[in-house]
């Protein structure tokens, strides 16, 4: 089962929307509850960077019976030092984006501790497109 | 103890998602950072905050919180009330601080 989304670069009012229409889908499905959670932390920490970061893009979720496959891809302007953006408490957040919450440093290790596999493909200039799998059972 | 229980204890101000004030409380997470609260949040908690946007709200359906409580007399957004009221999550308002939200939350045991 595929489902594709588009997310909104411009509209902060939509935080959140697709991580939960797609945990409403999985629940829905019957999926073990630790996976649904799991699924809801990787996919809106994914959602808010690409509205924060990278000015929108596109999620596609696929659901086998063995795992969820998640892809994240963006146009925005890439992570230019990726070791340094997934250690924990590293933030380019703008001070708007910190007023409201978001900053702390903390969404790409929350992503990786939410899945069991990740894989980041970023590149200066061009975008980022980010893997996950998160097995069933 | 539920919800409702919970509002009538600490006298807080019902704000939103007056539909869900059945559901047990569990435990409680004091923050306004949304990638913590997100990592900390557990099912049935009270999420204490200053924070009034519309992430409040979809970090605890996504997390499936009890309730929020505002502190300090923050008030929520208009959309993030809209949204509250969707997801029948319960958000109230109060002038007591964290810390003082804390320690009646304590004294009563969660
Ligand atoms: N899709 C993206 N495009 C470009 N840069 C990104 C993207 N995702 C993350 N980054 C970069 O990696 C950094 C770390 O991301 P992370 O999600 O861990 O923290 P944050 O978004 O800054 O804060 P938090 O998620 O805790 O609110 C970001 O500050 C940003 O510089
Ligand atoms: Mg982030």
């Amino acid at each position: 089962m595929v489902f594709h989304y588009d997310v909104d670069g411009n509209d902060f009012t939509l935080a959140g929307e697709i991580s939960s229409k797609v945990k409403k889908r999985l629940k829905q499905l019957g999926l073990p509850p630790e996976v649904i959670r799991k699924v809801s932390i990787a996919m809106y920490e994914a959602e808010i960077n690409m509205v924060i970061h990278a000015n929108g893009g596109a999620i596609d979720v696929e659901v086998t019976p063995q795992a969820v496959h998640i892809t994240f891809a963006d146009q925005g302007p890439g992570i230019p030092d990726l070791e340094k953006a997934m250690q924990e408490g590293f933030s380019t957040a703008s001070n708007e984006v910190r007023e409201l919450g978001f900053g702390a440093g903390m969404g790409l290790p929350n992503i990786k501790k939410n899945s069991d596999n990740m894989t980041i493909d970023t590149k200066v200039g061009e975008g980022t497109t980010i893997k996950l799998v998160i097995n069933i059972a | 103890m539920n919800i409702q229980e919970l509002c009538k204890e600490l006298n807080l101000t019902p704000v939103a998602g007056e539909s869900g004030m059945d559901k047990e409380i569990s435990g409680c997470y004091i923050g306004d950072l949304m990638s913590l609260a997100m990592a900390h949040l557990e099912e049935g908690y009270v999420w204490i905050t200053i924070q009034s946007n519309l992430n409040v709200v979809a970090v605890s359906a996504l997390k499936e919180a009890a309730c929020v409580i505002l502190a300090d007399g923050v008030t929520l957004d208009a959309n993030a009330t809209v949204k509250a009221d969707e997801e029948a999550l319960a958000v109230f308002t109060t002038e007591d601080s964290a810390y003082t939200l804390a320690k009646k939350l304590g004294a009563l045991g969660i």
